[in-house]
């Protein structure tokens, strides 16, 4: 038999669109030029690419051309956005609010902005991951600039009310930045329709290459500036220095293009996948949960814990054949699991039991089927050597056990 | 991470997965770690009227490396005597599995299985305890 290798981790990163990688060639070579070099044809061409590529991932998320400010990714956006607030806007205030479950690019950011002198306030959330909107208007004072808050998460896939918190942010005139890189090509994601002023996102999430993203910045009512984190030759203006990686910039709007044409039927498609995997699974065996929430979720995404059964450990049952990822983190470095499914209150041993299945845009029925089938298997397998599902077979409180912690 | 040939091969096929009566006299139990954790593993022994290992079992709930280690574990310490399985040390079941660095903790926690369950028996029987309290 033919050895499967199925890929269900689609929010790490997704595959190259065929057709992105073809539009992408001829920048490499024929078409090489620098498009800051404005005295020949070779800039001239490469130019007149980046600029249609603006266009076509402005188009994407509804917003002008001159908003788009290419970066290296997602990362570097959040951190031209959050820190460029903060220096930009030093005389207005101080103070930043962000939740717990956001990415490490924006709560790293976050930290090393508190050592510099600004306050941070990371907003708890609900069980299902979205943030108390009425927490979130308390939190708002005099010095706040800015909010920073996830359009969806990478690990639950939980979406959040953007709209409500863009009119608590309108409502008080602080500035609301959003990291949507999980969100922008898969949903309707149009950013001045909810008040967005700042909004990060990259191309590899959305079948484009690695290496290349964008920042979202408003440009009236209000228009709002960013201060340059980078050094140089005022590239994108002045936002961002450093010569626009072409081929890069030409596949994401390739790949921006495909998803407004596209994003509906593969979202139908993968909504549909997704959910048979995740019935199948919870009516197949015992103590399945889903983690976030069901209602509003992105549609490829599903984040399910399998009681009493370590992640790190279930994966190795089938990860010759199938790619997920868990919110278990089984290393002598940190023993604690993922952050994200700890803030919305499940306990350690679920977190380290959680297996995040993303599904993309060449996700297959078939592929579906083989998944339930081996996750059976795991899960079969590695309860029959678990101590905690034997015990919780056989009726024993866990908790009242004195565990040795290690 | 690649892991080692013998390491995967505990882990598809694990040696010595079962339960043995924790109440029964010769059975000395150890249970150690927390599902907190991610890692719980209960190891038990049975011991012969020579005071001689007769048989091992595990259960685990943990990573692929823990439970390889409880496996291991397990297979080494039958027919050994109390004193040869105290011997039994976790820088040996990282060398047999090849066991990364990262995972080293799995095969302190599999000596100190072995330590909880040959203690047990020992107090069960009103013997000396003759286990050290592991330098981990």
């Amino acid at each position: 038999m033919k050895q499967r290798l199925i890929y269900l981790d689609n929010n790490s990163t997704t595959p190259c669109d065929p057709r992105v990688v073809d539009a992408m060639v001829p920048f490499f070579y024929e078409n090489h030029g620098n498009a800051a070099s404005r005295n020949h044809p070779f800039g001239w061409k490469a130019e007149e690419a980046v600029d249609y590529a603006r266009e076509q991932v402005a188009n994407l998320i509804n917003v002008d051309s001159k908003e788009i400010i290419f970066t290296s990714g997602a990362t570097e956006s959040d951190n031209l956005a959050i820190k460029g607030v903060f220096e930009m806007y030093k005389r207005k205030g101080n103070h930043i609010i962000t939740l717990t479950t956001e990415h490490k690019a924006v709560l790293d950011t976050c930290k090393k902005i508190e050592k510099s002198g600004g306050e941070v306030t990371y907003l708890d959330v609900d069980r299902e991951g979205r943030v108390n909107l009425k927490e979130l208007e308390a939190a708002i004072k005099d010095t706040t600039i800015l909010v920073s808050i996830m359009w969806a998460n990478n690990e639950t896939g939980t979406i959040q009310d953007m709209k409500a918190i863009g009119d608590i942010c309108a409502k008080h005139g602080v500035l609301l930045m959003s990291d949507a890189t999980q969100a922008v090509g898969k949903i309707p994601v149009d950013p001045k329709a909810v008040g967005i002023h700042l909004m990060a996102f990259t191309g590899h999430k959305m079948y484009g290459p690695k290496g290349v993203g964008a920042l979202f910045v408003n440009r009236k009512n209000p228009r709002v500036k960013v201060t340059a984190q980078m050094d140089g030759g005022g590239h994108e203006r002045g936002m961002r220095s450093g010569t626009l990686n072409v081929p890069g910039i030409v596949g994401f709007g390739k790949a921006a293009e495909i998803c407004a044409n596209e994003m509906q039927q593969d979202a139908d498609r993968l909504s549909k996948l997704r959910d048979k995997l995740e019935t199948t699974l919870m009516g197949a065996m015992e103590e399945v949960y889903i983690n976030g929430s069901k209602e509003h979720r992105m549609p490829h995404v599903t984040n399910l814990s399998f009681k009493h059964v370590e992640g790190e450990g279930l994966m190795m049952t089938f990860n010759q054949n199938l790619a997920v990822s868990s919110g278990s983190a089984c290393t002598s470095a940190s023993l604690e699991p993922s952050y994200v499914l700890m803030a919305l209150g499940l306990g350690d041993e679920l977190a380290h039991s959680s297996i995040r299945f993303s599904l993309g845009r060449f996700t297959t029925e078939e592929e579906i089927d083989f998944t339930i089938e081996a996750m059976q298997k795991g899960v079969n397998h590695m309860r029959e050597l678990s101590p905690i599902w034997e015990m919780y077979k056989e009726g024993i409180d866990i908790d009242s056990i004195e565990w040795s912690a290690h | 991470m690649a892991y080692s040939e013998k390491l995967l091969e505990h882990f598809k096929h694990p040696k010595n997965v079962g339960t043995l009566n924790k109440d029964d006299k010769n059975v000395g139990t150890g249970l150690v770690g927390a599902p907190e954790c991610g890692d719980v593993m209960r190891l038990q022994i049975q011991v012969d009227d020579d005071g001689k290992i007769q048989d091992a079992k595990f259960k685990t709930f943990g990573c692929g490396s823990a439970i390889a280690s409880s496996s291991l574990a397990t297979e080494w310490l039958k027919g050994k005597s109390i004193d040869e399985a105290l011997t039994i040390d976790n820088m040996a079941i990282v060398e047999e599995l090849a066991l990364p660095p990262v995972k080293i903790h799995c095969s302190v926690l599999a000596e100190d299985a072995i330590k909880g369950a040959i203690k047990d028996y020992q107090v069960k029987n009103g013997l000396e305890v003759t286990v050290t309290e592991s330098a981990h």
